[in-house]
């Protein structure tokens, strides 16, 4: 049965003013963790970075590794949602805000981790283009110097692309609530009122920022790409890493899209609103991005292998059959042979067999990460120079704060705004009529008696 | 500000309301500027909604991002040129790597107008008194007509009511007649 305004009014705003049990003891485990990651932070500055399992000639590792799939998770959000957007898809209603919210968290999460990695994180205003004034200016050549720019463009975009359309919901629980709640989101929608030209312009900025976001967001995840792609080390400096990298970025995206849709709809009880066709539909996605996944895998093993470059050729044997064989294959089976029986058998396209194959794609695609950047490190060029990296418990913790702080985050985000935009619900519930109804006039004279033209609804 | 406004319970009713405003807003002593409507959700395909679509938002976003990508070419390349690095034979104003910097700032620099363009013709922030009703986000459409001149409220109330609305309400009192 096709829902009411108000029922829906009242459905999606409920989370925010009822919180169960359940809700606090996520906020709870989910605060230990970020707790956790902020005292081994804490501990890494007051001790040194010494206490990472890095070493030469591995420099980069589980934190680069945790940049690189953070980034990546976040293209789940602004870019399926403007792509949705501009395709005008009215599935996508109850989907896009989940996913920009994903976005904004994991964009920030992964800017947060450099400023672990320096070490000295006092330091990292040294990123920002500012004249110094000892004449020391960024290097415009440098790949770091890009990242900044690039992920100050996309989290600018992405929040902007999130915050936007709160405001009408704001507005709708400004008119709602009470007490200080009435004040808080009466600042918050600043001052919305709802006129024709508010939504219009509203929803022709919304348009105009979809379209600019996807190619920042391509951007973004091919400028990661090349922190790699322009350094020479075996097999790194690759010509298919952008757009390896963005479609990896967009598959692992999907799969954290799904996952936090799925937990969002048993939490929230929002079950008449995330159904299983949006699982479907995401699931075809995913499907599609497994396959293009599998074949960039293929394309740039194969490549390496058909040059049988020596030096490559020790990175490309270490994951295939030595020491990285083990995550590689794991990687390869979370990837593709488990994610793509599910999804492409419609019986087996359900909401639990998408979340199983999108668990398994997350997994396979932080894997996948990580195996870009170590086993490549540990074998340049030169054998004597070759290395060894095993993390410490102290990246560990991080990660897995990281992870926790993801959590957090969407908890907190699912109490304060509502997790599926109500506005836009609503306008789901009518279509556009198809002709402009101004020919609808009245013609009498005005100050003339309208009883004989009473309104067409019950005013 | 006052009103006297009604909730329409669909867009066509609220056309139609609207469409006899305007016919009546001369010989009432107000014009189209005074009718407003408020909604919880966009209409497309309505005068009272179309008629607000214009607006410049596109090439203002374009030239946002000319704005953007011009400061971003002057960055890198006064930077550069300011103090200039060993480059072993290598540009000193790389264009393939300044691009990228460019690009990223043309696209900010179109986000931003957007963003600033979508306050001004909002217009956003308000924080004064505005005519809403709550009613407004469980599907109606409230339609009024804003400071209506005291000498014409009672007709003004009565064509309301002529023209169907049973729930006639005032701003910023809303007690309902």
């Amino acid at each position: 049965m096709e829902k009411t305004p108000t029922q829906i009014q009242h459905d999606l705003l409920r989370p925010m003013f009822h919180s169960s049990k359940r809700y606090w003891i996520a906020v709870a485990l989910a605060s230990c963790l970020v707790l956790a990651g902020v005292c081994t932070f804490l501990y890494q500055v007051y001790t040194g970075i010494g206490i990472w399992g890095l070493n030469s000639p591995v420099f980069w590792a589980f934190d680069i590794t945790n940049f690189v799939f953070w980034i990546g998770i976040s293209h789940a959000g602004t870019l399926i949602s403007a792509i949705l957007r501009l395709a005008n898809a009215t599935w996508r209603r109850p989907v896009t805000r989940c996913a920009e919210a994903i976005t904004v968290f994991a964009v920030s999460i992964g800017a947060i981790i450099p400023v672990c990695h320096i070490g000295r994180p006092w330091l990292a205003y040294y990123l920002i283009p500012y004249p110094s004034e000892r004449h020391i200016w960024p290097n415009f050549r440098s790949p770091l110097a890009w990242d900044f720019f690039a992920i100050i463009t996309y989290l600018t975009g992405s929040t902007t692309f999130l915050l936007l359309p709160m405001i009408p919901d704001w507005a709708a629980v400004r008119d709602t609530a009470t007490g200080l709640r009435k004040k808080i989101y009466g600042t918050l929608c600043l001052g919305w009122q709802g006129t024709p030209r508010q939504w219009h312009r509203l929803e022709t900025a919304m348009h105009v920022m979809a379209i600019a976001i996807v190619p920042v967001a391509v951007s973004v995840h091919t400028i990661v790409s090349w922190d790699f792609a322009m350094t020479p080390v075996p097999m790194w400096r690759s010509t298919i890493f952008g757009p390896y990298f963005v479609v990896g970025a967009i598959f692992s995206g999907i799969a954290g899209l799904i996952l936090a849709m799925a937990l969002l709809r048993h939490f929230l009880h929002l079950e008449d609103y995330l159904e299983p066709i949006h699982f479907q539909n995401l699931g075809k996605l995913l499907l599609t991005m497994s396959l293009l996944w599998f074949y960039f895998t293929f394309a740039e093993r194969l490549t390496t292998w058909y040059g049988n470059e020596p030096s490559e050729m020790a990175v490309f044997w270490t994951t295939i059959r030595q020491n990285f064989a083990p995550m590689f294959w794991t990687m390869v089976v979370c990837n593709f042979i488990i994610p793509v029986p599910i999804l492409a058998i419609k019986k087996l396209r359900t909401i639990t067999g998408t979340c199983i194959a999108s668990t398994t794609i997350v997994i396979g695609m932080w894997i996948e990460r990580f195996l870009i950047i170590v086993p490549a490190l540990e074998h340049k060029y030169l054998p004597y120079a070759y290395g060894h990296y095993r993390p410490t418990w102290a990246e560990i913790t991080l990660m897995a704060s990281s992870f926790g702080f993801m959590f957090l985050l969407y908890l907190l985000f699912a109490k304060f705004v509502p997790v599926i935009s109500v506005w836009e619900m609503k306008a789901g519930l009518h279509h556009p009529a198809a002709t402009p109804h101004a020919s609808r006039v009245i013609t009498v004279p005005a100050g003339s008696d309208l009883d004989d033209n009473p309104l067409p609804g019950n005013v | 500000m006052r009103a006297i406004y009604t909730l329409c319970p669909d867009p066509d009713s609220a056309q139609h309301l609207v469409d006899s405003l305007r016919l009546a807003s001369l010989d009432l002593g107000f014009t189209e500027n005074h009718i407003v409507v408020v909604s919880g959700e966009p209409y497309e395909g309505y005068d009272f909604s179309d008629r607000y679509a214009k607006s410049y938002m596109f090439p203002l976003a374009a030239v946002g991002g000319l704005v953007g990508g011009t400061c971003g070419y002057l960055l890198t390349t006064l930077t550069q040129k300011a103090y200039p690095l060993v480059t072993g034979g290598m540009p000193i104003t790389p264009a393939w790597t300044n691009g990228i910097i460019v690009y990223e700032l043309t696209m900010l620099g179109a986000i931003l107008t957007t963003l600033v363009y979508l306050f001004l013709a909002a217009p956003l922030p308000t924080f004064g008194s505005h005519l809403t009703d709550p009613e407004i986000w469980e599907g109606k459409i409230l339609v009024g007509v804003a400071d209506p001149p005291e000498a014409s409220a009672a007709r003004i109330e009565k064509m309301f009511l002529q023209a169907g609305a049973s729930d006639l309400r005032r701003f910023p009192s809303s007690a309902a007649r």
